[in-house]
């Protein structure tokens, strides 16, 4: 079946199956390989791209649920002010190792800042918290996202990192 | 790097002019012959590979060759940075090019074992050095000027008594012309005089990745590409009786069905499975459903960790074992103790959870295959396809080394490489792309192997350490261990006190095992110093001062039959003192009283590929939340941190990812052969909420700098599980935590 996609202010025709999700119509119909495949269960957040300016895990879109959505992916999102502050400030403090899930990383940091632009380090923290860094560059991506928001970085203390160990 | 291997060069002029240098270390008269070999084609082994490669181009662009694998342990970036500095070039001229796979060419491009730097560091120091030498000499001769007057800076020269000046780009083909120089003769730059290496540097593709570029294995696109899953055994060890494959090959997409024999080597050879090829993955994964497929899994039957802990618990209460090391006489030490002390420690199987999954894009054609791989061992992996296709030469086979999303030792193994080159092998002339899904790569992992250890220590009547005993459970088939299942025999106290025994007993597993970062290291560390923190707490004393006891009077301990790394004794008090001051671990409240908030410090030490580790991690414990406030590390790897951008990095990753082997429940589970845990949400990773503050110092000796993957993360796990004891009385002497 054929679906009209707008795609990084573009229109695209593709013809899949409408299950596919969005995710395989961008890296394999489309070329846009910069949106990553981790998990397929949306539990990693490596696929996250923007559906109306709003984080989604392409994984987990069928292609048939998008229709008129505007759809933007890391290839793009430099073209925004906020897309382009978190590039920089990923660049500044050489925020990554391996880099695979940097791409869902800055696209849901972008979805964070749009919608709270001077987030707290918990609101951060609640924000980023489905979006996987193998490598666990987590301190170095929650202070580029207070440097993209024009927050201090040192501003607020670091009350440490939790988890329920059952 | 072995002493009786040395640097030597060879120059030439660049195809488009200027200068090229190559530097390979090994014996001087094959240098020839690896050199034709790389460039006429023909696979020989030689003694002298490529280890540099450098040139400057006539524009002045600088052009060095990355030949190890980058899994993001910043070796693209650090590598070259130590080659430009000595030849104190502009580093924003610099160009990077990853290698090929091409054993006769570089000789073993491995990712692992934090051997990069190591290895790497004279010889690359070398040849900036050398390059940097010849340009001045091409400027020397065409100015008619001593070569001492002349001086270089951000890939300029100058002579400073005429105010001339010129770049390295314009003396490029002149310097071309010149023999070079013998390593060993050009004198490296002072410590001091670094402008690069020392300095935090972005890495190289780091604005790439955040374009989106295509840049990962994942990322190959080749015309006409398709794509492919690939359904194995729902079992380890499982072979393929028969597959029905009509169904699958009338789902929407899908092009080819393939059913693929292996060679029944369940380790490093390739798993019979069914290939399912498409015009998008997604598709041939669900057309997987569709596939009505018999194995045969008798083999895995009643291979299960319920049963494994059992057996392992029934050795432990059996004794003996085989013994592997004896020093002294342990036993005649316990029985003369004033107090002994005896405690059994286990931790679980792990998958490595690499972010991108296996895949791997081949495409075979002619008698020849080209294949783009994320992998660690590429060189490996195209003598195994070669093998395995039968092909009459190496040359036969092409790898691209591609940037791989994550290692941390999954992609030492090349199964999944295997698998597309035998996909790519029954579909002549199409480019195929295997991919696999989470759940394949949760359940197909060489594991982290488990193991037991039943210890003893005794104690003298001045609370000294005298004996210290270790039987070990692992598993394997009579005295040959699986793959990372093997003891450290200097595990210390081994080597510090006078008695000691390590004893095994091995059990057989249908499970693959494999090396996960700081293999062996990151799980004894775990067993030994929270064990030797009960015997300090016996001893009426903390695991520091036992530590700094053990660890006693300036001395460089030689390994064991010389094999392995030195002890120093020195660098082990220095990271020791340096953490204990950090921390302000003396100001620590006394033991916890009822009533009083459960929050504490802990400590352990650890010393592995060549580094020097000491960790304390303040954490507090609430019902089953365990708050860890903060980590603070002290490492020694040397004199130099060559980039500390990527060193903190490392360090970092390393301590969250302990922590998370320790407080996320990771385990992996299996019954009668059958992998458990399937994805991300039973087999659970490091989040960003899990993340403490963690302050790191370094400890700067007198030594060359040694690498910095692995040997930060082994001590983060006991100094967690100390500190839980500390804050709680709990000792947790089995992994994963487990408070609920």
């Amino acid at each position: 079946m054929g679906y009209r996609l707008h795609v990084n202010g573009q229109v695209h025709t593709v013809e899949v199956p409408g299950e596919m999700p969005l995710l395989w119509v961008l890296r394999e119909s489309l070329g846009l390989v910069g949106t990553k495949f981790g998990c397929g269960q949306a539990l990693c957040g490596a696929c996250t791209v923007h559906v109306d300016g709003v984080a989604q895990r392409s994984c987990s879109v069928p292609v048939s649920t998008i229709g008129d959505a505007k759809i933007t992916t890391i290839e793009h999102i430099g073209e925004t002010p906020i897309g382009a502050r978190l590039q920089q400030a990923w660049l500044e403090i050489d925020v990554m190792q391996c880099g695979y899930c940097q791409a869902g990383q800055v696209m849901n940091a972008a979805s964070l800042l749009a919608a709270t632009p001077k987030p707290t380090r918990e609101e951060i923290r609640d924000a980023m918290a489905g979006n996987i860094c193998r490598c666990a560059c987590y301190n170095r991506i929650e202070t580029a996202i207070r440097m993209a928001a024009g927050i201090d970085p040192a501003g607020e203390a670091h009350d440490g990192g939790k988890s329920h160990a059952t | 790097m072995r002493p009786d291997r040395r640097t030597f060069l060879k120059a030439s002029l660049l195809a488009g002019g200027g200068l090229a240098l190559e530097a390979f270390v090994g014996a001087p008269a094959r240098a020839a012959a690896a050199s034709n070999a790389a460039s006429g084609g023909q696979a020989a082994a030689a003694s002298a590979v490529l280890t540099a490669f450098v040139s400057i181009a006539p524009d002045g662009r600088v052009t060095i060759v990355a030949k190890n694998p980058e899994i993001g342990q910043g070796v693209k970036t650090s590598l070259p940075m130590i080659i430009a500095d000595e030849l104190d070039c502009d580093w924003d001229a610099v160009r990077i090019v990853q290698a090929d796979a091409d054993l006769a060419r570089y000789g073993v491009q491995v990712a692992g074992g934090s051997t990069s730097t190591p290895n790497n560091w004279l010889p690359l120091r070398q040849t900036g050095a050398a390059a940097r030498a010849m340009l001045l000499q091409a400027a020397a001769q065409h100015w008619s000027v001593p070569v001492a007057e002349l001086s270089t800076a951000k890939s300029r020269i100058m002579h400073a008594t005429s105010g001339r000046s010129c770049g390295y780009g314009d003396v490029a083909n002149a310097a071309a012309q010149l023999a070079p120089p013998a390593p060993g003769s050009v004198p490296l730059k002072k410590p001091e005089e670094f402008t690069i290496i020392g300095r935090p540097v972005a890495g190289f593709d780091g604005p790439r990745v955040l374009r989106g570029e295509p840049l990962f294995g994942i990322d190959t696109r080749l015309p006409g590409m398709l794509y492919a899953a690939y359904e194995v055994a729902p079992a380890h060890g499982g072979r393929l009786v028969q597959a029905d494959i009509a169904a699958a090959k009338a789902a929407p997409g899908v092009r080819h069905v393939v059913p693929i024999k292996g060679d029944g080597n369940a380790d490093t050879g390739l798993a019979d499975g069914v290939a399912i090829v498409a015009t998008h993955w997604w598709l041939a994964n669900q057309a997987r459903r569709k596939l009505v497929a018999e194995w045969d899994v008798s083999a895995a039957k009643g291979h299960s960790t319920e049963r494994y802990r059992a057996r392992a618990q029934a050795a432990l209460d059996a004794g003996g074992g085989q013994e592997l090391r004896r020093e002294g006489d342990p036993d005649a030490a316990l029985a003369a103790a004033a107090k002994r002390v005896a405690a059994r420690y286990d931790y679980p199987f792990l998958a490595h959870g690499t972010l991108e999954p296996q895949n791997c894009t081949a495409l075979f054609k002619d008698g020849r295959i080209e294949i783009w791989a994320p992998s660690q061992t590429p060189a490996r992996g195209r003598e195994l396809v070669q093998k395995m296709l039968g092909l009459p030469a190496l040359d036969a086979v092409t790898v691209h080394v591609t940037r791989a999303g994550g290692g941390f030792g999954r992609r030492l193994l090349n199964d999944y490489m295997l698998q597309a080159a035998a996909i790519a092998h029954a579909l002549p002339g199409t480019p195929i792309q295997l991919i696999w899904s989470r759940e394949d790569d949760i359940r197909r992992d060489y594991y982290r192997p488990a193991g037991w250890h039943g210890f003893e220590a005794a104690l003298d009547a001045k609370g000294r350490l005298t004996a210290f005993t270790d039987h070990f459970v692992t598993f394997g088939e009579g005295t040959r261990v699986t793959r990372a299942g093997d003891l450290t025999l200097t595990m210390p106290p081994a080597d510090l006190i006078p008695n000691v025994r390590f004893s095994q007993t091995a059990m057989p597993t249908v499970l693959t095992t494999g090396w996960l970062r700081a293999p062996g290291s990151n799980a004894l560390c775990f067993a030994s110093q929270s064990f030797l923190d009960e015997v300090a707490l016996a001893a009426g004393k903390d695991l520091p001062a036992l530590m700094l006891e053990l660890v006693g009077e300036a001395r460089v301990i030689a390994p064991p039959g010389g094999r392995g790394a030195p002890f120093d004794t020195v660098r082990a008090r220095s990271v020791i003192e340096k953490v204990l001051q950090a921390s302000h671990w003396a100001a620590q409240a006394p033991a916890r009283v009822a009533g009083a908030p459960a929050r504490a410090k802990g400590f352990a030490f650890y010393f592995c590929h060549q580094g020097y580790f000491a960790e304390v991690v303040e954490a507090s414990v609430a019902g089953t939340e365990v708050t860890v406030h903060k980590v603070w590390v002290a490492g020694d790897v040397g004199r130099h941190i060559v980039n500390p951008f990527g060193a903190e990095n490392q360090v970092r990753g390393a301590i969250i990812d302990g922590l998370a082997q320790a407080l996320m429940g990771q385990s992996i589970e299996v019954v009668d052969g059958a992998v458990q845990q399937s994805n991300f949400h039973d087999f659970r990773l490091a989040r960003m909420p899990i993340t403490p503050e963690i302050e790191i110092a370094w400890v700067r000796s007198d030594h060359p700098p040694t690498g910095l993957g692995e040997p930060a993360l082994p001590p983060v796990i006991p100094a967690l599980t100390n500190a839980i004891f500390a804050a709680t009385g709990r000792r947790i002497r089995s992994l994963p935590v487990r408070l609920g």
